[in-house]
């Protein structure tokens, strides 16, 4: 099991896994997002190659409402 | 001669827009009102915010970019929550990922969260990183002229003075300042923050502003489409009102529209 931060909430998740299979198991996948792997953008490109590692800190993004 | 679309469009950082009214996309009451109030507006371009996006709740419900298409609108990304130029720089990082690589943003750097007044040392030190990493920035700022100055010779393609605070619905209450901002800028300046009415976007349009940036004009009033409504007629009134060139104001005497002279019983 892999251990990850995900905005701020702790997950466990079957390793190995891509952020692409992250996205799948948090259904996000084909929505508009932006991601961040320890504070570095993970472009949508290498979704499928960036493979994570226990104790990785995510942040997932959208655009929502505002000024 | 009145102001024709292709002649009187707004540039900037070298696209043209025909409204000079920006709107925000926030306080709404969900996204058919946020869509049928921009639709009023004639704005084309929206602001956003970058948020974390809600882990395991409702993965089918629908986001605000499926009701404002980045392939209908010029979305702009906002800075609203970052207190520092690392946040700011980091998030529109993110937004230009989000949105395929469009490097037009709003950068704002607040200094505290009651005023939501910016803070103008954290904003030029945002400002020069992000125009370093080729951002095309359009900046919320004071109405300081200096820095607004200041902004635009770091490379902002647009300065944004507050007309008042955010939110606040207070109008334009530096004149002055924001006509010394437009006489010195070579880069549209537009009022953005402070808004409250439609007569608060005609007067910024005559002082001389490029266009209006506003969002809580819009959604919290009582009828938010109708006010849209009216707001896209106030920054065109206002506009041609300025283009126009208005009558000099004569505090001290009057000067009579009709004939002096065969009046009859004289």
């Amino acid at each position: 099991m892999i251990a990850l931060t995900v905005n701020g909430q702790p997950h466990q998740f079957e390793g190995p896994l891509q952020v692409q299979a992250l996205l799948k198991e948090l259904e996000l996948t084909g929505k508009r997002i932006a991601l961040e792997r320890n504070g570095e953008i993970v472009p949508r490109g290498r979704f499928s190659d960036e493979w994570l590692a226990d104790g990785d800190k995510i942040e997932i993004v959208v655009a929502v409402g505002g000024g | 001669m009145t102001a024709n679309d292709q002649l009187d469009a707004l540039t900037i950082a070298g696209c043209t827009y025909r409204s000079r009214l920006l709107v925000g996309t926030g306080k709404y009451q969900d996204f058919a009102q946020t869509r049928a109030a921009v639709d009023a507006s004639g704005a084309q371009i929206v602001t956003v915010a970058i948020r974390r996006t809600n882990i395991g709740q409702n993965p089918g419900e629908p986001s605000l970019l499926d009701a404002l298409p980045p392939s209908r609108f010029t979305i702009l990304p906002n800075t609203a929550g970052c207190y520092n130029a690392d946040d700011a720089v980091r998030t529109l990082r993110l937004a230009r990922e989000l949105l395929d690589g469009h490097d037009l943003v709003k950068l704002e750097v607040l200094g505290d969260p009651t005023t939501l007044f910016p803070n103008m040392v954290e904003t030029l030190k945002a400002a020069e990183t992000l125009v370093k990493d080729n951002f095309k920035v359009m900046v919320y700022c004071s109405d300081d002229p200096i820095l607004a100055k200041q902004l635009e010779e770091i490379g902002c393609c647009a300065v944004m003075p507050l007309a008042s605070l955010i939110g606040s619905g207070m109008g334009i209450l530096n004149p002055w300042n924001l006509q010394i901002i437009i006489a010195n800028a070579k880069v549209p300046v537009l009022v953005d923050a402070g808004v409250g009415t439609a007569s608060d976007a005609a007067i910024a349009m005559e002082l001389g502003c490029d266009g209006i940036l506003m969002n809580t004009a819009i959604a919290a009033a009582k009828d938010p489409v109708l006010m849209a409504s009216a707001m896209r007629k106030a920054v065109e009134a206002g506009r041609e009102a300025f283009l126009a060139g208005r009558m000099p104001k004569k505090p001290y005497s009057a000067s009579p529209s009709s004939p002096t002279t065969g009046m009859i019983g004289r």
